[in-house]
């Protein structure tokens, strides 16, 4: 009697790799921070849509940025710095830049080989100083950028970066935030409908210092902003916000990944997003890793979406890697919804019409994080903005 | 002169368990300036008929009827109901993240009345509320409900009754989990509340205590889903001292 043995359905490699690493006798990335990271284009292999890295992404539209040569030029910028701070194009071997990080993925490094001249920002006063600076002349030339942003110690600062109109940009953004020093940098993308970004922000929170990294994505075609920051003095603090709004037909990306790397750090994530009409499609991926030294970590990281109408797609992915047991409190949270009915029963009880109560709701849920932004006058145009938007669906 | 008219109500909710009975013929009648006092164990439907009145969706109304001065109560949704002066004091107030108490009390007055309140009048009164509550200023910044302690949340709905002047409110287990200084507090923001605007009260509750502070004209005991007893002020006595027992014998309330 022969036995056939029935091949097992889907047994095959899976497209991430790994699954059939030891045929290949190759080692599959075994923790956030060993990922291969490269200052050249040509170290990484061009880009098939599949990889983890890129899988969620609509990497057609972005093919240039991964692929062609990019213009690395200076570019327009409106600059207000005050006393206490400075803001220069510097040239490629100025010593700040190459000191927060290196690009892990193929349009990063395609950046990061290609830019001119970096903007550098930097903070030097004890005493509270903002700098504003806003770009929106970029147009549709594939451009690289670079910023370096220094917060000098025991310097307290914000850096407000935003961004509009139409621009085809791939940028690496590097941060250090130096021993003492508190630093709250915001990143606003209010692109035009047309624009398309990838952003990597590289940051080093340096010992018993501060950092609050917001990034707000509302306009743009396709924008995707992957903040790294290392915690890597000890006792430092990092508070990570994120807040977004898709529209149809909208890619809004952050992949967020937060490095306990020395002990007694502390760091919070906190992303919120809003999606609404045909298309309207988000990614977040937050990956925390807290390593071997980062005794007394403190670590939360949470992802909260809410779907306004049908015809969305949210991904919501956390990861927590943990390489030690001495830590005081590690967790993380995410879930994606639509209104929650007990809210709005709540307010129309008080007579609110059932419209009025959806804008309340929305607006509440996204202002959590607009309360955290910590300037005044971004954070009325942040209502203002997300007023417009909610004008689309909820009327 | 206002009348709250409940009669024959039957209500039901769908549970995993499938389609449940709850209410199973309420009739309930309640005058301008009175105050009735609705008490019974748990599960006797009491909730229900708080979260009925004022239009909860998970509530389905078999048959019927709830009037405000005629008019059909149940044709109206929620917001309708609030606008017609209907109030409703929760037992588990929800966090609103990102509201701050002060726009939303704003957003709730300008929706009954139709306009916006005159700002420095209106801030004056909201001041003047919170004090009489004794809720410190910084509550009117905070977002609604959010972190606030079971005793706030409970000062917060009075807050929301006193400055929202409903002609009917029910006040659902508004006693419960109060220490007896947040209780009286609350209670004389309730009387308050009455003596100025003439308020029908409806107030659901397990216990007696709250009774102490609020004078019932009429206590109501619901034994599953009904009225299973009517009186005075006297009746809350006495459920003070034999508790619900008698009414248990031969339900299948446990």
């Amino acid at each position: 009697m022969t036995v056939v043995t029935p091949e097992q359905h889907g047994l095959k490699a899976h497209s991430d790799g790994g699954w059939d690493a030891s045929e290949k006798g190759f080692v599959p990335v075994q923790t956030r921070s060993a990922r291969p990271r490269s200052f050249e284009h040509t170290d990484f292999a061009p880009v098939n849509g599949l990889e983890a890295e890129w899988k969620l992404t609509p990497v057609k539209l972005i093919k240039p940025l991964l692929d062609d040569a990019l213009d690395g030029a200076p570019y327009a910028i409106d600059t207000d710095a005050p006393e206490g701070t400075s803001v220069e194009w510097v040239a490629r071997d100025d010593a700040r830049i190459a000191s927060a990080g290196a690009p892990e993925e193929r349009a990063s490094a395609n950046a990061w080989t290609n830019f001119e001249q970096a903007l550098a920002i930097t903070i030097s006063g004890e005493e509270h100083s903002t700098v504003r600076i806003s770009r929106s002349e970029l147009g549709n030339t594939a451009r690289a950028g670079h910023i370096v942003i220094t917060a000098r110690a025991h310097s307290n600062g914000t850096v407000i970066v935003e961004s509009s109109g139409s621009a085809l940009l791939s940028e690496n953004v590097e941060v250090v935030v130096e021993e003492g020093a508190t630093l709250n940098f915001v990143s606003v993308q209010d692109w035009a409908d047309d624009a398309i970004h990838l952003a990597s922000h590289f940051v080093q929170v340096g010992r018993s210092a501060t950092l609050k990294h917001t990034v707000v994505s509302l306009g743009g075609k396709v924008v995707r902003v992957n903040p790294s920051v290392h915690l890597s003095g000890e006792g430092a603090d990092g508070e990570l916000y994120g807040l977004y709004f898709a529209d149809a037909g909208q890619h809004l990306e952050q992949r967020v990944y937060l490095h306990h790397e020395a002990a007694q750090t502390r760091g919070r994530v906190n992303y919120k997003g809003a999606l609404q009409g045909g298309g309207a499609r988000t990614v977040w991926v937050g990956d925390v890793l807290i390593g071997p030294n980062a005794a007394g970590t403190d670590s939360y990281e949470q992802n909260r979406n809410l779907v306004l109408t049908e015809g969305t797609r949210a991904d919501s992915i956390p990861n927590l890697e943990i390489e030690t047991g001495d830590i005081q409190g590690a967790g993380h949270a995410s879930a994606t919804g639509r209104f929650d009915d007990e809210q709005l029963f709540y307010l129309q009880a008080r007579g609110i019409s059932e419209a009025e109560a959806r804008r309340l709701v929305v607006i509440g849920f996204l202002s959590e994080i607009v309360q955290k932004v910590g300037d005044e006058q971004l954070e009325a145009r942040l209502h203002t903005a997300i007023e417009a938007e909610l004008e689309g669906t909820i009327s | 002169m206002s009348v709250l008219s409940v009669k024959d109500l039957h209500v039901s909710v769908e549970t995993e368990q499938g389609t449940k009975q709850i209410l199973k013929g309420v009739d309930l009648e309640i005058k301008q300036g009175e105050t009735h006092a609705i008490m019974g164990p748990n599960g006797s439907g009491k909730s229900t008929l708080a979260y009925t009145i004022a239009g909860h969706p998970k509530y389905h109304v078999e048959s019927g009827s709830i009037t405000l001065d005629g008019a059909e109560v149940l044709d109206m949704s929620i917001d309708e109901r609030a606008r017609a002066g209907l109030f409703l004091a929760m037992q588990y107030p929800v966090e609103i993240p990102g509201v701050k108490v002060a726009d939303f009390l704003r957003t709730a007055k300008t929706a009954l009345a139709g306009e916006a309140p005159a700002l420095r009048p209106w801030i004056k009164e909201v001041n003047g509320a919170m004090k009489a509550l004794r809720m410190d200023k910084t509550f009117s910044d905070r977002n609604v409900n959010e972190g606030f302690s079971g005793g706030e949340k409970k000062r917060n709905e009075i807050l929301q009754l006193e400055l929202l002047k409903p002609r009917f409110a029910i006040l659902d287990e508004t006693d419960s989990g109060l220490d007896v200084d947040a209780l009286k507090i609350v209670s004389e923001g309730v009387n308050r509340a009455q003596e100025s605007t003439g308020l029908g009260l409806l107030l659901i509750t397990h216990y007696t205590r709250i009774l102490r502070y609020i004078t019932p004209d009429f206590v109501h005991v619901f034994v599953d889903g009904r009225v299973a007893e009517e009186g005075g002020p006297e009746l809350a006595d006495r459920l003070e001292n034999e508790g619900y027992d008698r009414f248990l014998t031969d339900t299948s309330v446990a």
